[in-house]
């Protein structure tokens, strides 16, 4: 076994009120030499302010393009322990809710393969376990995948589709205008093989949040982010509006002033909102929960583009569906082929490492919609273009 | 040994809910913030679930994770939760019980907190621990962060909710651009090029096409590249496609911080987060410098904000002139973008403050 090394300048992270990841990380070295040496080497960061991480590295289980992240030391003669440290991702169930055996059932494997360590749950949604070694990860898997409950699978990694997540949904949250958890199951395992078996320009993220609270940041983390909205009126209890009042709550204050479109009204007595010029912020059902509720035309707003920095700067999603019926059990057979074509002309025109959003602002919008076969429409849009350099179709003017 | 099976999805969700959840799915009528850290959740059945809401350092090992099942089989049936925060969430069916296990997560040093205006976990992404171009950390100034600004976590007084975000390089895992606060990771020099290696671990034309101002252009000389330095603007794309192209530089890689950014469509809509400090250096065990700032941040934004303002809003009332002034945090060149787009961030009105 590797001697302990001493940490003096992790061990300052021990202290303080918040749980510290060194506890964690020396709760594992006790019982396994791996986390022993990434203690050892992540005082070394410390010392020299640089990860100790060698690039890249190719592995994975029989039949799978991703879900696996390989890593390597580049210092292993000093932590031998963690020449390899991989990363196994698994598919979270909807929502990321567990019961304990199935927990369990994946802390007993990972003590026995890996090194104790995990993301609950990394940044894409993902059960996370950090560090195995290559002979382990397809005995991993096998393990994971054949528990007689709850089997496990992997999670996406590389240029394929990432695994979708989804918001507490319909299970805990009264604002859910779709079914979140169901659409999220429905969606992973009809596009497994887009998860599973890279063959894409780049990645590709799904997250959905039940309203426009977007609880998963689908807007900012996703390709496609679908969240839940309503079209008809915002339905008011009269009765627990003047609760709220009579118990002294600041209803101009908080609710009327805020309202980014001036369109509800309090004479005291009765509470009316203008549905027409509502924008569906949510505001006022977030701060009246008893007494306002969505409407009953449920569907989803999808907004497609959203990435982070790399490669030509932060995007957030842009509308393109501005309402879609997804009821849960309908199959979401409209979604589905929506996706398809996205996909599709995404995949014959990206390059390499270019995603969606960023293939959208080379070509054109006009091109996207026209490709995915929609109509252009004001909802699209913040304001219509300032500038004069656009372009025609061919059939728009007289071809000599 | 076991025969492998492969695409067989992820486990089936409602396996995972408790008989109460189970009950009055899709039922849910509205919720209230009991205390901090516990949220009701009423049905139109007349049933109430509780949550309890537990802080997490996110990179938790499997003993961690025992703990919690164990305190979930003891007072929720066996049932829990996490949310895209990396929080824990308990869901118990019985009120009575809630002080007890809070008694319990407190007495392990599991922080309850998190709900209403508060700050909650902080994402964040690997770091030194497990990638390979971070140009910081990511849990070690999570933890010195939340352990200054832990009061925020276990109480609800600030104006409105604020969230916190870390990413250790601008890949930025964790997407954290539209984040009330976001801490990120900066490289700040050209990458040193390994013009012995490249050509046998790289493809010349996949790097130079990675570079997004194309700085990069090839050398045959050398059957290698070379980067243009007035162009580069260090983010790593290039070492991400060729390991020949070294970004990291523990001398300059530095950790910038960026504010008024958020996600929900409530009153004002989803917008980027903002650059307010360009170079903050990378300190550790404890990053004295990156949690200073942040805790004045926070600080001047609750004495400020009126109730109910996101950072976002608090300065779109006040004016980023005025919130440089407030924060008395220095304007440079940096804060004047020169990327792409530009010049939509640039003023064209005379209506500003002094």
């Amino acid at each position: 076994m590797t001697e302990t090394k001493k940490t003096p300048l992790l061990d300052e992270l021990e202290k303080g009120p918040w749980p510290s990841f060194v506890k964690e990380i020396k709760k594992a070295a006790a019982h396994n030499i791996s986390s022993q040496d990434l203690l050892g080497q992540l005082e070394l960061s410390y010392e020299d302010k640089k990860a100790h991480w060698k690039h890249g590295g190719l592995v994975g289980v029989m039949g799978y393009g991703g879900g696996v992240i390989g890593r390597y030391s580049d210092v292993p003669e000093q932590f031998p322990n963690i020449e390899m440290f991989h990363t196994i991702r698994l598919n979270q169930p909807s929502g990321w809710y567990y019961n304990t055996k199935a927990l369990r059932q994946v802390c007993d494997v990972w003590e026995k393969y890996g090194s104790g360590l995990t993301n609950l749950h990394g940044a894409t949604g993902d059960m996370v376990l950090l560090g195995t070694k290559t002979e382990y990860i397809q005995t991993i898997f096998d393990e994971v995948s054949n528990f007689e409950e709850h089997p496990m699978d992997l999670g996406g990694s590389g240029s394929n589709l990432r695994t979708p997540s989804c918001c507490a949904g319909p299970a805990r949250c009264e604002f859910a205008m779709i079914d979140t958890l169901d659409l999220c199951h429905d969606l992973t395992n009809e596009f497994q093989d887009y998860l599973h078996r890279p063959m894409w320009p780049y990645k590709s993220k799904i997250k959905i949040s039940g309203c426009p609270n977007d609880c998963v940041a689908s807007i900012a983390r996703s390709d496609i982010s679908i969240q839940g909205t309503w079209r008809d009126d915002i339905k008011i209890n009269q009765e627990a509006v003047r609760e709220y009042v009579a118990g002294g709550f600041d209803i101009n204050g908080m609710v009327i002033s805020k309202c980014p479109t001036k369109c509800i009204a309090w004479d005291g007595n009765e509470l009316t909102i203008d549905n027409a010029n509502c924008t569906r912020c949510m505001h006022c059902i977030n701060k009246m929960t008893k007494a306002l509720r969505p409407g009953d035309d449920r569907g989803a707003t999808i907004l497609i583009g959203g990435k982070a920095p790399i490669l030509q700067g932060a995007m957030m999603g842009w509308v393109i569906v501005p309402f879609m019926k997804l009821e849960s059990g309908s199959g979401y057979e409209e979604l589905k082929e929506f996706l398809e074509k996205v996909w599709e002309w995404w995949d014959e025109n990206g390059k390499t490492r270019e995603r969606l959003g960023e293939l959208i602002l080379r070509l054109g919008m006009r091109n996207f919609l026209r490709a995915i076969e929609l109509e252009p429409i004001p909802q699209m849009v913040m304001a219509p273009r300032a500038n004069p350099f656009f372009f025609w179709w061919p059939e728009e003017t007289v071809q000599d | 040994m076991a025969q492998a099976r492969t695409d067989i999805g992820p486990p089936l969700y409602k396996e995972m809910l408790p008989p109460i959840i189970k009950e009055n799915y899709g039922k849910w009528q509205y919720h209230e913030i009991v205390k901090p850290g516990v949220l009701v959740h009423v049905s139109e059945t007349g049933a109430k679930l509780y949550t309890v809401r537990a802080g997490s350092p996110r990179l938790i090992s499997i003993y961690f994770i025992r703990e919690i099942c164990d305190l979930a089989d003891k007072y929720c049936d066996g049932y829990l939760r996490f949310t895209s925060r990396h929080n824990v969430e308990f869901l118990l069916s019985d009120g009575s019980k809630v002080d007890a296990l809070i008694a319990e997560l407190t007495e392990k040093g599991v922080p309850v907190g998190g709900t209403g205006n508060s700050i909650t976990n902080i994402v964040h992404t690997q770091g030194w621990v497990h990638c390979h171009t971070p140009a910081t950390d990511a849990s070690g100034i999570v933890k010195s962060v939340m352990d200054e600004l832990f009061e925020y976590f276990t109480t609800m007084k600030l104006p409105a909710k604020l969230r916190i975000s870390l990413a250790c390089c601008l890949n930025m895992c964790g997407a954290v651009h539209c984040s009330d606060i976001a801490i990120l990771g900066i490289h700040r020099t050209v990458p040193k090029i390994d013009h012995d290696t490249l050509h046998k671990v790289c493809e010349i034309p996949t790097l130079t096409a990675s570079c997004p101002t194309a700085a990069i252009r090839p050398n045959p000389k050398l059957k290698s590249v070379e980067i243009k330095a007035e162009r580069c603007m260090y983010c790593g794309n290039c070492y991400t496609m060729c390991p020949s192209v070294h970004i990291i530089d523990a001398k300059n890689d530095a950790v910038s911080i960026w504010v008024g950014g958020k996600i929900s469509n409530s009153r004002i809509g989803p917008r980027f987060s903002r650059l307010a400090i360009p170079f903050l250096p990378n300190n550790p065990p404890r990053w004295p410098e990156v949690v200073n700032a942040v805790k004045h941040i926070v600080e001047v934004y609750a004495a400020n904000a009126q109730p109910g303002e996101r950072m976002a809003e608090w300065i779109e009332r006040i004016s980023w002139e005025k919130f440089f002034e407030v924060t008395g945090l220095q304007f440079t060149d940096k804060h004047i973008d020169d990327f792409t787009l530009a010049q939509t961030t640039f003023r064209s009105t005379t209506q500003f403050k002094w």
